[in-house]
């Protein structure tokens, strides 16, 4: 089953994707990776995910795995070198509480400033961004990585911020991680993006940083216009 | 094993404090159940649980562990021996992830709106999604049971306990609206399941009366429109 065919349906600037390519790179595992016009979706994608019609999309010996931390877990249980989920269960549970806390608080509140004007509900996203970055440094005292003194699961889930979040501060004129009052966030942004299979599959940042303008754009337009 | 080393902060109306009654009753671990007032929380749950400060909250060994399915995963893996919650094989433990997942981020949102709807229109547009939304998990089931009694096949597993716990709320959800959501002639596998759900040894006795959760629900609503109305003057 290990050895068929591994194709992802991605999106060159999608940081849920991105984790995805992280974990198959990281337990050097060969894949395909098909771009997904996610304004023009295919049946390929409608076929592989009806329920959300999203990526990422993992397909792997004839069937589909969608969600992004679904797939991550697949990965780990199917390829058994290089483990992202430790082994003891209660640390296992902490990675998940973790994952879970990102996905459901983290990205929202983070591209809430992105995609919001200079403005109450900016301050807003803001400060509870701010908030949940300062919960996320706590977890990271004393560690290198999430994961200890190695990447794991949780580097994985959380890559995303360390890479888009300068971008997001740079386009929208905030700032919500400094050195000083961040040392263990700032220092594991720049411990994960060194690490050989993270950088060599980050977006090219002139590439990432106009999509991210126009994205930007069409967002606060179309709120304008409450579209 | 000793009693209090495995200890459950809850709530009896908490449906995700009813996954892990489930899940221990299922692994048949000896526990010790302390029960939260929500309104006036415990200084042991605001330890346990300082980011959400909420049930249901597991404490093994004096360690923490939070978030429901959290929980239910970390039960089966700390509890390793048969019966298995999750199935062995990665991708079936994929399927019933993706189905749990939209459980808790699309199906019990839906739920939880209904209560939220203000205004007839609004109300029967949320009870629509819900009851759409069970038409999805109807299918699911129909893949997943494979003909058997459960969404595990013939023993509850990840999946009912993701769904079952909420059946006492859908219950709660019709009277209060005098609606159907659980249509048998729409849903015939999920109405079959949800007595077999409900009848299951590790649920019947764990599982809240749901007249008991109606009158608690009403009281609830109720206070809160109360105070609505008083903050709108």
């Amino acid at each position: 089953m290990a050895r068929e065919e591994v194709t992802l349906l991605g999106m060159w600037a999608s940081p849920l994707a991105l984790r995805i390519e992280w974990a198959l790179k990281c337990k050097g595992i060969w894949y395909k990776c098909i771009d997904e016009d996610l304004l023009n979706k295919s049946q390929r994608l409608l076929t592989h995910n009806p329920i959300h019609k999203k990526i990422p999309v993992l397909l792997h010996g004839g069937k589909s795995i969608p969600e992004s931390l679904v797939i991550l877990e697949y990965i780990d249980e199917t390829w058994k070198q290089n483990p992202l989920l430790p082994e003891d269960p209660y640390e296992r549970a902490m990675a998940r509480f973790w994952a879970k806390f990102v996905d459901e608080k983290c990205w929202t509140t983070i591209p809430g400033v992105f995609g919001n004007e200079r403005g109450d509900e900016q301050e807003k996203s803001k400060e509870k961004a701010i908030e949940e970055l300062r919960i996320l440094e706590k977890q990271l005292e004393g560690k290198k990585f999430f994961g200890g003194e190695s990447v794991g699961f949780l580097d994985i889930v959380c890559g995303w911020i360390a890479y888009w979040l300068p971008f997001i501060e740079d386009i929208t004129g905030l700032k919500l991680v400094d050195e000083t009052s961040f040392p263990a966030l700032s220092a594991w942004f720049k411990a994960y993006l060194s690490v050989p299979w993270v950088k060599e599959l980050l977006p090219p940042p002139d590439k990432l940083r106009a999509h991210l303008i126009t994205f930007r754009q069409k967002l606060l337009s179309s709120r304008l216009l409450n579209i | 094993m000793a009693t209090s080393d495995v200890k459950l902060l809850g709530a009896w109306p908490s449906p995700f404090a009813l996954r892990v009654h489930i899940a221990l009753n299922i692994k048949s671990i000896d526990y010790e159940c302390l029960e939260e007032n929500l309104l006036a929380k415990s200084q042991l749950l605001l330890q346990s649980n300082p980011v959400h400060k909420k049930v249901p909250v597991l404490i093994h060994h004096d360690k923490p562990i939070c978030e429901s399915l959290a929980i239910v995963q970390y039960i089966d893996e700390a509890w390793s021996s048969a019966p298995s919650i999750l199935p062995s094989d990665p991708y079936d433990r994929a399927v019933a992830r993706f189905w749990a997942a939209y459980i808790d981020d699309k199906w019990f949102p839906w739920l939880n709106g209904v209560a939220n709807a203000q205004g007839a229109e609004a109300k029967k547009a949320a009870l629509d999604q819900v009851r759409e939304g069970l038409v999805v998990l109807e299918e699911a089931f129909g893949k997943c049971s494979k003909g058997k009694d459960f969404f595990s096949g013939d023993r509850i597993g990840y999946v009912d306990i993701a769904l079952g716990c909420f059946l006492g709320w859908v219950y709660v959800a019709e009277k209060r609206n005098d609606v159907k959501l659980l249509v048998e002639d729409k849903m015939p596998g999920l109405a079959a399941w949800a007595n077999k759900f409900c009848e299951d040894g590790t649920v019947k006795d764990v599982m809240p009366d749901k007249d008991e959760l109606l009158e608690f629900a009403n009281m609830i609503l109720e206070a809160r429109a109360k105070l609505n109305a008083s903050s709108n003057n």
